[in-house]
């Protein structure tokens, strides 16, 4: 193992990073581009945050004060698809970037120069999307779903920019994740076998399958609707003979693994963290790996979930109502190893392991309103109300959100080589554990009340729950930027990390020193079983 | 710390807990019909089953939390798999599921029985407002009307006080009569909306091209209210629906003066109007339909939407305008019209665009006119 440490450290002085900035243009280094995404993700995050205050604003009381409704549209469109395209799904390839080559004892990704581009494709995607907002007539308003024909014959002229944002986006990712395939399928170090790799490692590995099995798809609706828009197609356009529900089959099709890739490799980190804290191996691994597999395969038949108003026959209703269930059964599984790894451990809380623990507890909540929302009969009362908007942010916020705050002070020791100060972080934590709370647990009840999602204005009985709900966003919002303060103390001045930053941490990047090399591995380490997951 | 999160949890569970007493504005309304009932008793049997199972749990996460931990000695055990426990938690979650799932599919399948109805109403989603329409055969399926947003625009803007039915207020109510089978025919005229009366427990996307089935037998006779769930454009917050159940008789005399009155209507439609009744008609049409967009003075917003006033069109062919009205222009924010408003409307509207703003065809559009473009098509 030394020898190895010490290789490195001489590569290290034969070609480290490129000064200035075009070290960051031209980067073809895994922690480069894994930094670049991960800052990308975090503005994008307050870009997405602020517009989410100017929706809290305005629903703040009844009537409207601030904004107008059509402006509001936009609002909450450019929040969905930015916090979902733009935030949670660069944090986790910028995770992935940093993590992975490390996991598996590589030097680099298999692909850096793709790495590179599928980077650099972002910034102008999201540019793109963000000055429709500017344009005459407005931005995206149709909703992150973009239904046709809102989104098509009726929607505002700058779509076709939005249309090639997405494009962009998808490129990006299927970029990414044939990437991250190259990397695990074939630079892992002599030893790990598929059954021994890290869980971060195999969560990452089908979510990159997921992408690259549904971006397309994504992209195959956004064209038709580039054809409906401008080349007189019908394809959503039912005065055509075409069917706007198609679009919603093509879109929830991609849009339901979509969710998947958005919780999959969270279920990974937090596999890492839990062990490390309770000092104590990750309880059912094998059981973890094919509990993950099972539910990427179901996210591929559940997708009509999203539908049950549409008016499909009983018999599709039927079977995608036991299709959705069914797919409780292996997250519990996940839910239930997680407890079964910290019973009998000996536990410590720092702030990784504070948000790992809130994650389980907040995503089970969000899991079991999901249960509640795939019960056909009942969803109907549900769907498209207040209660499905607190549904998928307990699922997404204190589920995805979480686990990237908690691998960031999980593993921001072994990037900077500093440590966060723990004080801080855990006043990050409460802070955003009471906000995220505050914010979207009475949300349950103003959609149980009756409220519908997506509307500007609001009848008085849902005054109350508006209001805490608005003061929680604010809450949470801010103790973000307390966040951005605790990275920038700890890239700053926090104080030196040693190569195993955590006593219980176990895995290859821990035997690397901190700051990790430049060139993580230059020569293939042992996967000794010390190391190892299985 | 631990202390902290133990009192959050158990404070998050009285929350839902309380919830369910204090019924209405927290939860699901028990509605007023059979099928709303159901819906509700298995809303409430599958929380409770989700709570007992986040009891169970989380207790047993949170127990771990206090007890096995380093401060208090705790030594790491080592065992790390048990095919039984990933049995045992396989099995027993799948046939919680499948005592979840019987009475969801009893119910589902008696929703979906959608036959022996005692009339029809079709339900017509447009931006932004609601059109009913009473399909009864006897009466040529006319009696038809528009119900759209009653609160006025100062509640909305903070200028005045808001009332109880602040949103939730139409200036038309769907009337329905109780103890009856009434079958809703849901579709849409542009975008994807959604009919929502949550006292009925039913909801359906209104979708253009296609006619969703839906039905109810309200029990008790009352005023219930809900609202589009579909995002439908700029006014989606702003398109709600009231429906009125009234007890058997006092709807049959109702409808009997709607559908006698919709008959002398009719009748008006093959007479012919003078130039000034015509422009008098028209200003109020184009002031209620058209002014939004094409503005009072009949100068539009160009680009975006034409003005009238010198309008190519309203100085041009009076049939290539009259069926412009009609049809609508597809792809545009410009509506068919044929299907809003009747002959009379259409015709002095059209002739009103031909004859105000500084426009002087001084040729005459008679609601005949309109009838023998549509027959012609
Ligand atoms: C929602 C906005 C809107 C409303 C309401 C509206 N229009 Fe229009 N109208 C348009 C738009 C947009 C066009 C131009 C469409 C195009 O050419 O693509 C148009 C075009 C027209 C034209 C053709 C003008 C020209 O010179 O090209 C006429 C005539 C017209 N409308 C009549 C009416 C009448 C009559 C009404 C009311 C019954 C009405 N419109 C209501 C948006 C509207
Ligand atoms: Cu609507």
């Amino acid at each position: 193992m030394s020898e190895i440490i010490h290789a490195d450290h001489h590569d290290d002085h034969a070609h480290g990073p490129a000064k200035g900035i075009l070290r960051w243009l031209y980067t073809t280094n895994h922690k480069d581009i894994g930094t670049l995404y991960l800052w990308f993700s975090l503005a994008m995050f307050f870009i997405g945050g602020a517009m989410a205050l100017v929706i809290r604003t305005e629903l703040f009381q009844p009537g409207l004060q601030f904004i107008e409704p059509a402006f509001f549209n936009q609002m909450t469109t450019n929040h969905g698809l930015i916090m979902v395209f733009g935030a949670i799904m660069p944090a986790f390839v910028g995770l992935a970037n940093w993590l992975i080559p490390m996991q598996v004892g590589a030097p680099d990704m298999a692909l850096p120069r793709m790495n590179n581009l599928s980077f650099w494709i972002l910034p102008f995607a999201f540019s793109m999307m963000i000055s429709t907002l500017f344009m005459e007539g407005g931005g995206p308003n149709f909703g992150w779903t973009f239904y046709a024909p809102l989104s098509t014959t009726y929607a505002p002229d700058s779509v076709t920019y939005f249309i090639f944002a997405v494009h962009l986006m998808g490129a990006s990712s299927i970029m990414g994740s044939i990437n991250i395939i190259a990397t695990i399928l074939n630079m892992r170090a002599p030893g790990m076998t598929l059954m021994k790799m890290p869980m971060f490692v195999w969560t990452w590995l089908i979510t990159a399958y997921l992408l690259i099995a549904v971006m397309p798809v994504l992209a195959g609706a956004v064209t038709m609707m580039l054809f409906d828009i401008h080349f007189n197609t019908s394809f959503f356009n039912a005065a055509g003979g075409g069917d706007p529900v198609m679009f919603q089959h093509i879109f929830w099709f991609f849009g339901h693994p979509e969710v998947y890739i958005m919780i999959l490799p969270a279920f990974g980190i937090v596999s890492h963290i839990i062990p490390t804290f309770a000092r104590k191996r990750l309880f059912g691994y094998t059981s973890m790996v094919y509990a993950v597999a099972s539910i990427a395969f179901l996210s591929f038949i559940v997708w009509a979930h999203h539908m049950f108003t549409v008016g499909m026959p009983l018999a599709g209703q039927l079977f995608f109502m036991y299709s959705t269930m069914l797919i409780a059964v292996p997250t519990g599984v996940k839910v239930f190893n997680w407890i079964a790894t910290m019973w009998r451990g000996s536990m410590t809380f720092e702030t990784p392991m504070l948000f790992a623990i809130a994650f389980v507890v907040l995503f089970t909540i969000g899991g079991l309103s999901g249960i509640m929302l795939a019960i056909t009969p009942a969803d109907y009362q549900y769907h498209d109300t207040y209660f499905v908007v607190a549904h998928f942010h307990y699922v997404l916020v204190p589920g995805a959100l979480f686990s990237i705050i908690a691998a960031v002070y999980f593993w921001i020791p072994k990037w900077t080589g500093k440590m966060y100060d723990e004080s801080l972080g855990k006043l990050h934590f409460w802070l955003s554990f009471i906000g995220v709370n505050v914010t979207f647990f009475p949300q349950h009840f103003s959609g149980l009340a009756g409220m519908p999602r997506r509307i500007p204005d609001y009848a008085l009985q849902f005054a109350d729950f508006n209001m805490i709900s608005s003061i929680g966003a604010f809450i949470f919002g801010f103790s973000q930027l307390f966040f951005l303060y605790v990275l920038i103390k700890t890239i700053r001045s926090g104080k030196p990390a040693v190569g195993r930053a955590w006593e219980g941490a176990k895995g290859l990047e821990w035997v690397l020193p901190s700051p990790a090399p430049y060139h993580s591995f230059t020569y293939p380490p042992e996967v000794t079983d010390k190391e190892s997951y299985a | 710390m631990k202390n902290q999160i133990l009192r959050m949890l158990t404070g998050t569970l009285a929350f839902i807990a309380s919830g369910t007493v204090l019924a209405d504005e927290w939860n699901m309304r028990v509605g007023v019909t059979d099928i709303s009932r159901q819906v509700y008793d298995l809303h409430m049997t599958i929380f409770y089953i989700c709570v007992a199972i986040g009891v169970v749990v989380f207790g047993v996460l949170f127990w771990s939390v206090f007890q096995h931990r380093k401060s208090k000695g705790a030594v790491p055990a080592t065992f790390h798999e048990s095919t039984k426990l990933e049995l045992a938690w396989t099995i027993v979650p799948t046939l919680i599921l499948i005592v979840m799932a019987i009475p969801a599919t009893q119910v589902l399948v008696q929703m979906y029985d959608t036959g022996g109805e005692d009339m029809n109403i079709e339900v017509r989603g447009y931006q932004w407002k609601w059109q009913y329409k009473y399909l009864d055969e006897d009466y040529n399926n006319s009696y038809s009307f528009f119900s759209s947003l009653a609160t006025p625009r100062s509640q909305i803007t903070n200028r005045s006080e808001k009332a109880d039915t602040y949103l939730l207020e139409v200036d038309e109510h769907l009337r329905i009569p109780i103890n009856r089978k009434v079958r809703f025919l849901v579709t849409s005229e542009d975008v994807i909306h959604a009919w929502w009366v949550p006292d009925f427990g039913i909801k359906r996307d209104a979708v253009p091209g296609m006619l969703n089935e839906l039905w109810a037998i309200v029990e008790t006779p009352g005023i219930y209210r809900g609202q589009c769930t579909e995002l439908c454009g700029q006014d989606h917050g702003f398109m709600p629906i009231v429906v009125e159940a009234m007890p058997e008789a006092e709807f049959d005399a109702w409808y009997a003066t709607k559908v006698s009155s919709e008959i002398v209507r009719q009748e008006t439609m093959s007479k012919s109007l003078t130039h000034d009744e015509l422009m008098v008609q028209g200003e109020a049409t184009y002031g209620t339909y058209c002014s939004s967009c094409h503005m009072a003075n009949g100068e539009g917003v160009p680009p975006v939407f034409p003005a009238i006033a010198g309008s190519i069109v309203a100085n041009g062919s009076r049939d290539d305008h009259l069926s412009l009205v009609i049809n609508g222009i597809s792809g545009s924010a410009m509506q068919a019209f044929g299907k809003q408003l009747d002959a009379v409307q259409l015709a002095s509207v059209v002739h009103y665009q031909r004859n105000a703003f500084g426009n002087d065809v001084g040729d005459v559009s008679q609601p005949q006119d309109v009838i023998n473009l549509s027959k012609g098509q």
